[in-house]
């Protein structure tokens, strides 16, 4: 058999084992909207998708992922609760000769139900676990709904908050903006002159001062911004205790249910956790209750933060031990994207994928 | 014979000439001013190939010519992974440009990428769509916002008089090259304090995917000296 062939012997029979699940086959265009996407990720996803311009339809993007199809398919005809799976490539622009595949089938699995999302978190990650068990893998777990549950319980304004959520999946902005906002690192002289400057008179008399205003942003748009920094700037840092728990958790990292002890042990100190924290014993019980041994399964309270950014619960992976090579199945939850894709309409769901390439490579096939 | 890439026209291509003259080689056009040929003197085995400077970063990553010189700017913005394609032998010391992200001076709440970040943010919610960056430098404009967390931003093509774009009503604001602010400030914009993405010059790289046979290593090699430079140890 040609690898090729091979891999795809290796997503048939995943495919079909998520069929057994119960999972409709879902088809989706390898040409998508680029617009959808970039509204979604950004513009780092043109540095990671191909773009390709369609005469009628504009910018188009060769599939980067199946979520967002898959999801858009749900909402727009589907039944609940629903399972979904899906096979086919999946298109990444690879920047360095380093030879990732810039090709490459995913084999996909996602699960849209209102009723227990623990439940639904656990049967996902079982079935994963089950399927790649033959390859002896490292699984790797967070839970981003824990650190945003804590971020939205800080005793600060809502627009810290705010721009704390924005970040959370770019930890470096992230942790730059938690050291200012907390106090333990000085603010920037730049802001600290721009500050000064905007003291001296209104922002309208200021932007009036400043020359002719050109472009689409506003003098009301400059003044709501130059007013909600001299806000910012008289809001006390976030206290010590509280910063300290945050950063605590952002380097959280245990066996699950020594994670769980710890997070219990902090949640009378930042009691807005709390539900998060039963979120995610519930999770453990119940992936117990499927085999899953939580005493030993790894945890990260910041795993799946660098990743495409949708995912805002229960995140999962497994690994190869060569590090050099990408996650061999990757998944989570991912809430608000549905509520983003469907118009005003949501629905908890969880899903993952698995590259079949990469199980036959493992599997000594290819 | 070792090929080397010059820009074929204006400041650029006079002070490659200079720049190469004053260390003994000596280039020159031949035929009239408007023709695109040229010779070199003063070293045997080498072919002077007049490009426009844009299309000398292409040129170099086919490797059809063995050295080039060309702005920094445009190699690391045109080439992926620029450092496994070419190697930077020598800075010249001219065509210098900053390349920059400047916002209306009127934006007094702007200052720097945090600023922006931030704006974009709410520019996005009061406007329904991303604050607009015009450019023609994506890859490294995008790249260096990515590095500094900035988000909800887009980046629309702009490939001359980007300054007017904000005006337009095309761009919120751009991303360019600059080398005395004069056009920024007369188009009322302003240099984020942060927002110097790459100082740009003009710089004589290697084509690693050129043809190096014997006779190109020792031409290399010859030139090298002459030049009082050091080639690459890994070509």
């Amino acid at each position: 058999m040609t690898p090729k062939a091979a891999i795809r012997a290796e997503a048939e029979t995943l495919f079909a084992a998520f069929r057994a699940e119960g999972a409709l086959p879902v088809e989706t265009d390898i040409l998508q909207p680029a617009e959808t996407l970039l509204d979604l990720y950004g513009e780092d996803i043109r540095a990671r998708a191909y773009v390709t311009a369609d005469p009628l339809r504009g910018e188009m993007m060769l599939r980067p992922d199946f979520t967002v199809p898959v999801v858009q398919a749900h909402m727009a005809h589907g039944a609940e609760p629903a399972r979904y799976c899906y096979m086919g490539e999946v298109f990444r622009k690879q920047d360095s000769p380093s030879a990732r595949a810039n090709e490459y089938l995913q084999v996909g699995f996602e699960l849209f139900d209102r009723t227990a999302p623990e439940q639904a978190d656990a049967q996902v990650f079982a079935l994963f676990a089950r399927l790649l068990a033959p390859l002896s893998l490292r699984a790797a777990t967070g839970d981003i709904g824990i650190l945003m549950a804590a971020v939205r319980g800080l005793s600060t304004s809502d627009r810290r908050k705010a721009a704390l959520l924005r970040h959370i999946w770019r930890p470096t902005r992230f942790r730059a903006l938690l050291d200012r906002f907390s106090g333990r690192a000085p603010m920037p002289t730049a802001r600290a002159a721009l500050l000064d400057h905007l003291q001296k008179d209104s922002p309208e008399a200021l932007t009036r001062a400043a020359g002719t205003l050109v472009g689409l942003r506003s003098a009301e748009d400059i003044a709501a911004r130059a007013r909600a920094l001299i806000d910012d700037a008289a809001t006390p840092p976030i206290a010590a205790p509280e910063a300290a728990l945050l950063y605590d958790l952002l380097s959280l990292q245990a066996p699950a249910r020594a994670a769980l002890n710890h997070l219990r042990g902090i949640t009378p100190m930042l009691p807005a956790i709390a539900p998060a924290v039963d979120r995610f014993a519930a999770r453990l019980d119940a992936l117990a209750a499927l085999g899953i041994d939580t005493e030993t399964l790894p945890f990260e309270a910041s795993h799946g933060r660098t990743s495409l950014e949708y995912y805002d619960g229960f995140v999962f992976s497994f690994h190869a031990a060569d590090p050099a090579l990408p996650p061999v199945a990757s998944g989570g939850r991912y809430d608000a994207l549905t509520a983003v894709l469907g118009a005003g309409r949501s629905i908890p769901a969880v899903g993952g994928v698995i590259r079949p390439g990469l199980v036959a490579r493992l599997k000594g096939v290819i | 014979m070792l090929k080397i890439g010059v820009p074929s026209k204006g400041r650029l291509m006079e002070k490659t000439f200079d720049w190469f003259g004053t260390r003994g080689i000596a280039m020159r056009q031949t035929g009239n001013d408007r023709e695109y040929s040229g010779a070199v003197d003063g070293i045997d085995n080498v072919e002077l190939v007049l490009l426009s400077a844009g299309e000398i970063p292409r040129e170099l990553s086919a490797g059809r010519i063995h050295l080039g010189v060309t702005g920094s700017d445009l190699v690391r913005d045109k080439l992926a992974d620029w450092p496994a394609q070419v190697a930077e032998l020598a800075p010249l010391g001219f065509g210098h440009a900053d390349l920059i992200i400047a916002v209306p001076a009127a934006w007094i709440d702007v200052d720097t990428l945090d600023d922006l970040d931030a704006a974009a943010a709410a520019f996005r919610a009061a406007h329904g769509h991303r604050l607009r960056i015009a450019t023609k430098y994506h890859r490294l404009v995008r790249d260096f916002l990515t590095q500094n967390g900035v988000a909800d931003y887009q980046l629309v093509d702009s490939q001359g008089a980007t300054e007017g774009t904000v005006k337009n009503l095309t761009a919120e604001a751009i991303a360019d090259i600059t080398s005395t602010g004069e056009t920024l400030r007369a188009n009322h914009l302003k240099i984020l304090s942060d927002g110097l993405i790459h100082q740009s010059q003009a710089v004589l790289f290697l084509a690693r995917a050129a043809d190096w046979g014997a006779a190109e290593r020792a031409t290399l090699a010859t030139l090298c000296t002459r030049l009082g430079l050091t080639a690459p140890a890994d070509l």
